[in-house]
């Protein structure tokens, strides 16, 4: 069954320079392994589109049921060069929660 | 146990914070967060015209309505409110509140020195381009190592009540109470990132204690009243988040692991001046309502570098807006950006960027925006940047005669025409820590 991600995760999002972070969170414990297999940096990048010009890495955080994702060149240069309403990515977490997911 | 406040995430947040930890239920340390990353420019900027200013301007007034119940309760201060002037901070501080024993922490502010460092091979690259900083040396603003706990530690065993640092961590904030009270050593690599992950918890105020978090928002009790974080250290390393009885929010694992992933990058491999933390070894538990608590936290050695803070002048930026109605106020807007765009080009201005984002279809959402075919009205909002001043100026003249010679329905010019801006941007670099000797000095 396909869902939002915003069925079984929050986030949150922030910057460092270029580069926007997503923290996302698993509301239980059993929907972890869920966001593993499904928020890939690979789908994330194409789920952006063209808001994400450089590479998405992900780091895992098991002990928390959470993965953060980088996401390189994707704030218009960033900081206080950055010409965007949202130069620190501050929404990008939500955004993120549209993507689409498989569930068991 | 002793019990760490903070009051402030960033200066200009919540003026009320740091009244209410301290009125509001027992803290033996309050923090306070002033610097963001470009803070320092805007401060060396207000020192050039005022040799006398510098600092954050906020906290002198705070400390003298606060002093009396500080020395009664026996609370200490620690901020890094000194900006580019501590010591200007401190006679301030001192003005405002005589009775109290105010030290600063020196040493990070490295402005007049980096002639010295890049004659002596130092190229002190851009962690993020790679660029030296050789191309920039004749726009640098501001130049400030991170500082860590250690000094700030050291201040508070000189007896200070109000510790002033200028570029600390924000983390070190956080930690350096603990490492003065359980005479933590600089070796203590475990205790040293719990402490600077406590800190990484608390240092944007109410950020983990609701404001901001998803899960059930609008179940968050009196947000009016929002409870600033508290921690509550052990000297084993061990620590529970928490706030003051009463108050407003929520403190929760939910609202607490977003805190954690808030600006984080790889999590194993968490620098500061002080440790290298590992969020990877967190242990969090919902003890109770408003409380968190949080064990097993493991760290490794500190860096041979300490990170730069430079700042540097990039140019000149405006960003302007107008509002088109209904109906078709998307088009409405579209076809505006083209004549301001075709009237730049026939001015034969240039520019580095035009950046333009229609406020109400998908300024921050992009590509990702749900569908909104025919909203009842839409910002346009157009924003320049380059090198020259005065092509950033003539194009804050282009938007408002749009009112009376471009699509119809135009409205929300009443601001009148957007400033232009200096564009200060950030340069992190690093140089070895030999290179930083901090000291202390009490000024009462």
């Amino acid at each position: 069954m396909k869902v939002a991600l915003s069925h079984i995760a929050h986030t949150r999002s922030g910057d460092k320079g270029d580069t926007s972070n997503i923290g996302v969170i698993a509301l239980k414990p059993e929907y972890y392994a869920t966001i593993l297999r499904e928020v890939t940096p690979a789908r994330v990048k194409t789920f952006f589109g063209e808001m994400v010009k450089g590479k998405v890495e992900r780091f895992e955080l098991p002990n928390l049921g959470a993965i953060n994702l980088l996401l390189h060149e994707a704030l218009g240069g960033g900081g206080t060069v950055s010409l965007r309403s949202d130069a620190q990515g501050k929404t990008y977490g939500a955004a993120l929660l549209r993507m689409e997911i498989e569930i068991d | 146990m002793i019990r760490i406040a903070n009051g402030q995430g960033f200066w200009g947040d919540w003026l009320e914070a740091p009244v209410r930890l301290v009125d509001q239920g027992p803290i033996d340390f309050l923090v306070l967060d002033y610097l963001a990353e470009v803070t320092m420019s805007i401060l060396q900027k207000q020192k050039q015209d005022d040799p006398a200013l510098g600092y954050a301007r906020d906290f002198p007034p705070l400390i003298g309505r606060l002093a009396k119940k500080l020395r009664e309760r026996n609370i200490k201060v620690v901020a890094n409110a000194g900006g580019v002037n501590p010591t200007a901070c401190a006679h301030a501080v001192l003005k405002a509140a005589p009775e109290l024993r105010v030290a600063v922490v020196r040493g990070d502010d490295v402005l007049d020195r980096i002639d010295d460092f890049l004659a002596r091979g130092y190229e002190m690259r851009d962690m993020d381009t790679g660029r030296p900083l050789s191309t920039v040396r004749d726009r640098i603003l501001s130049a400030n190592a991170y500082i860590g706990a250690f000094p700030l530690a050291e201040a508070l065993g000189a007896g200070a009540d109000v510790v002033i640092a200028g570029r600390s961590t924000d983390t070190a904030l956080t930690l350096a109470p603990m490492v003065h009270k359980f005479a933590w050593k600089p070796d203590d690599w475990n205790k040293l990132a719990a402490g600077t992950i406590a800190g990484h918890i608390i240092e944007c105020g109410a950020q983990c204690s609701g404001g901001n978090c998803q899960v059930d928002w609008q179940s968050l009790p009196h947000m009016a009243d929002v409870g600033y974080p508290i921690v509550e250290a052990e000297p084993d390393g061990s620590f529970v988040v928490t706030k003051h009885a009463g108050t407003g929010g929520r403190i929760h694992s939910d609202t607490v692991k977003e805190q954690l992933l808030y600006e984080l990058g790889d999590p194993t491999n968490y620098i500061t001046p002080d440790c290298v933390a590992d969020f990877t070894t967190i242990r969090l538990q919902d003890l109770a309502p408003d409380r968190v608590g949080i064990t097993g936290i493991r760290g490794g050695p500190r860096p041979e570098t300490l990170k730069l803070s430079i700042s540097y002048a990039d140019g000149w930026k405006a960003i302007g807006t107008l509002v088109y109605s209904w109906p078709q106020a998307v088009e409405k807007a579209r076809a505006a950006d083209r004549i301001v765009r075709d009237r730049l080009k026939s001015l034969g201005l240039t520019f580095d960027e035009i950046y333009t984002e229609l406020f109400g279809l998908d300024a921050c959402l992009g590509a990702v925006a749900p569908a909104n075919p025919d909203p009842p009205e839409i910002q346009l909002r157009i924003g320049v940047r380059g090198p020259d001043r005065k092509a950033v100026d003539r194009f804050t003249r282009e938007l408002i005669p749009l009112v009376l010679n471009g699509p119809p329905g135009a409205t929300g010019f009443g601001e009148g025409r957007p400033a232009v801006r200096e564009i200060v941007a950030y340069w992190p670099a690093l140089i070895p820590r030999s290179e930083i000797q901090t000291r202390v000095e009490v000024i009462s």
